[in-house]
């Protein structure tokens, strides 16, 4: 600090004009796009936490078998519909480490059940990278090593098991694999048909935009769920449960695409106007090249985010499908298949974990929509 | 005057769009090799039993299921004469039912008006909801009352139909004895409509309509506080409330009258995903509405029973699309009549 002849005061800091063009939000202006999104991203609290949450559930898939106890069909005739087990840390006060009480069947007499009885003298410590069921890692490398399994003469059915004595926890980290899957298959159908026919639509206008027009508007009023049901029933039935897993994804797709084009033609016929969609036709690009490298960058996070906002339901489809019997049909696993168990009132009444496979679908989808809603809100960055 | 003849107008691209549809219906039912009656065939073959053989030829014949596909579209639809003359949907002849071995007309009978039923009572229950929860949500937003409503419209956006149908059930039967399973106290099926079995009717038709009503009914919220959260920032709400008005007045008056088009616009939107959603509760609580006949049709190859009950649903949808396109006009001047295309 200085003072000058005068007595006024002034700082002695240098002072560098443009300065103020490199403060931290003038930064933004020249940050690539993603970064802009990243950063605004990780405000969206719930969309961040869902989207972690997802990508966990998409890299455990190759190793669902891995950790699941049980491999998916492997039964267990002693103990069908055996309640939930916990796993125990301390037995009589004594710290064991994690290990599970056998459990017996009773028969009942009264009610004509078996009753599952949890014998409490004898606790079994669990068994960690241990042998059971063959599996294949990431469906490739065969092996039989889990992450955990069943001490000897005991078994663990974290979340009870089913009618043919089928350990619930196992089958539904088996099930994730399908349906899981089935959102991604069918939203790349759904993602291609969608690009391929709004573009056509927006780009082109005239006939094929009128065409392409109506045939979005039939489509988008017709009611999806008798279609599916419908095209589904056309599946042969002898076809391999894969192979009838890819076509259910399909069809789920096929119904999908008209919203998207929907979208896409709107984007288009308002950027088409756009002068650098006239200079690159000036300079002798084709449509196709226009279409590609000039318009559909614009919004192609729109796209996708759009894209994640409908994955959901197509994983309720896939549910609904098979739940009725329509979709993929045992010996697949999905989450459908396993709820088709809990379709009556009795088995919610008296087997209430049959129908646990609930829950992760509720999460899966209630995820998909915040990421959803996270991508939507930060995808453009320079709004505040 | 142009109003009448912008509903005419609607009425004539419905039977367009609906003939489309019924190509599109046919062409999916005949995807699967085979129909019921080649199958049939083929299994009364395999047993041996000729006598069968040849009463399943003759009604192949007879719903000309032998000639080439085209022209079983063209009989079925109407527009040829078929093996007795011309007879087909238009004509108000839906067909035979092989599965059932009756006409489908007497098949579906009551159980179109329960569907339709069913449908108007889980629209209606959208609007109850939706309409004071969005503008409730809108009014009081960023509190407890905002958050809470979002998060059950979320719930309910993400649970299966069919599990919250279940469960609702289950626990609405313990808790509130409401009737299992079913639109009506089984004595009053096939009975005359009296007060009593309207009351019955009504009773078992809770359950339902809050299932089939609910993804709708957060969907519906969550436009419409959306919708009135951009009113509530314009300057004409600032003056209504500097004049002194009364919140309630101000909100009814105003800002709910611009949001309310996209609420009427919508009903079109939603309805598909409502018929869609219909069909699969009814399937899983056993109500007598086409649901569940759709299925066994579907699963037997029975195949004018499942175009018909397809080309019913989609008729319902393209009604009520219908009907709310030219409610919005009427609703809200600012629309051309040439459609809601800009």
């Amino acid at each position: 600090m200085t003072q000058l002849p005068d007595g006024r005061y002034v700082d002695d800091a240098p002072y560098d004009p443009k300065a103020a063009l490199q403060q931290p939000e003038r930064r933004d202006l020249d940050a690539p796009n993603w970064v802009l999104v990243w950063r605004k991203f990780k405000t969206h609290k719930l969309g961040l936490v869902s989207g972690i949450f997802l990508l966990l559930s998409y890299l455990m898939l190759p190793f669902a078998g891995f950790i699941a106890p049980y491999t998916a069909n492997e039964r267990n005739g002693d103990h069908l519909y055996a309640p939930p087990q916990s796993v125990n840390w301390f037995h009589e006060g004594e710290f064991v480490g994690p290990f599970v009480y056998p459990i017996v069947a009773e028969a009942d007499m009264e009610t004509f059940q078996w009753v599952f009885v949890e014998d409490t003298t004898t606790p079994r410590p669990l068994e960690f990278f241990c042998e059971a069921g063959d599996y294949r890692l990431a469906g490739l490398i065969p092996t039989d090593t889990h992450l955990f399994c069943a001490p000897e003469g005991a078994t663990v059915f974290l979340w009870g098991s089913d009618r043919l004595g089928r350990d619930v926890f196992s089958r539904i980290l088996y099930g994730a694999q399908l349906s899981l899957t089935v959102g991604l298959i069918g939203i790349t159908v759904s993602f291609t048909l969608g690009i391929f026919f709004g573009s056509l639509a927006g780009y082109f206008g005239g006939r094929t935009d009128w065409f392409i027009n109506r045939v979005i508007e039939i489509l988008r009023s017709l009611p999806e769920l008798p279609l599916w049901l419908a095209l589904s029933a056309a599946v042969p039935s002898n076809w391999s449960p894969v192979a009838v897993f890819f076509i259910i994804s399909v069809i789920l797709g096929i119904l999908d695409w008209p919203g998207l084009a929907r979208a896409v033609r709107a984007k288009f016929l308002s950027l088409r106007e756009e002068e650098y969609v006239r200079a690159a036709e000036m300079m002798g690009a084709g449509s196709g090249r226009v279409i590609r490298k000039h318009l559909l960058p614009n919004f192609m996070s729109h796209l996708i985010a759009s894209a994640t906002l409908s994955i959901p339901a197509m994983i309720l489809g896939e549910t609904a499908l098979s739940f009725l019997g329509l979709g993929l049909r045992a010996p697949a696993v999905s989450w459908g298949v396993m709820l088709n168990d809990a379709q009556n009132l009795a088995s919610i009444e008296i087997y209430p974990w049959t129908a646990i496979p609930m829950l992760p679908i509720i999460v899966v989808v209630l995820a998909f929509n915040f990421l959803g809603d996270g991508l939507r809100d930060s995808l453009d960055p320079y709004q505040q | 005057m142009s109003i009448l003849r912008y509903a005419v107008y609607r009425f004539f691209t419905m039977l367009l769009t609906l003939l489309v549809v019924s190509v599109l219906v046919f062409v999916i039912i005949n995807l699967p090799p085979g129909d019921y009656l080649s199958n049939q065939i083929a299994e009364l073959r395999a047993s041996g039993q000729s006598a069968g053989v040849e009463k399943a030829e003759f009604l192949r014949r007879e719903y000309a299921l032998d000639r080439p596909l085209w022209e079983q579209y063209m009989i079925w639809m109407g527009f040829m004469p078929g093996p007795h003359g011309f007879s087909g949907l238009i004509h108000g002849n839906f067909g035979w039912s092989f599965e059932f071995d009756r006409p489908v007309a007497e098949i579906v009978g009551e159980s179109l008006w329960l569907t339709v039923l069913v449908n108007l009572a889980a629209v209606l229950f959208v609007y109850v909801v939706a309409l004071p929860l969005g503008v409730l949500a809108a009014a009081r937003s960023r509190t407890w009352v905002d958050y809470t409503s979002a998060f059950v419209g979320y719930l309910g956006l993400a649970t299966p139909n069919f599990l919250l149908a279940l469960i609702l059930f289950y626990y609405g039967h313990r808790y509130f004895d409401l009737p299992i399973g079913g639109l009506m106290d089984p004595t009053f099926e096939g009975q005359p409509w009296t007060w009593e079995k309207v009351k019955s009717v009504l009773i078992h038709l809770i359950v339902p309509t809050f299932v089939i009503g609910t993804s709708g009914a957060s969907a519906m919220m969550q436009r419409l506080r959306a919708n009135m959260l951009d009113e509530l920032g314009k300057p004409y709400v600032e003056t209504a409330i500097a004049k002194g008005m009364a919140p309630a007045r101000m909100l009814t008056k105003y800002p709910l009258r611009v949001a309310f088009n996209p609420f009427v616009a919508d009903i079109g939107n939603l309805l598909p995903s409502m018929v869609s959603g219909s069909v699969l509760v009814s399937v899983v609580l056993g109500l007598q509405t086409i649901g569940p006949t759709l299925l066994t049709a579907l699963k037997t190859q029975d195949q004018f029973l499942s175009a018909f009950v397809l080309m019913f649903v989609a008729l319902l949808t393209l009604m009520g699309t219908m009907i709310s396109d030219v409610l919005l006009v009427l609703l809200d001047p600012r629309i051309r009549y040439e459609g809601r295309e800009t």
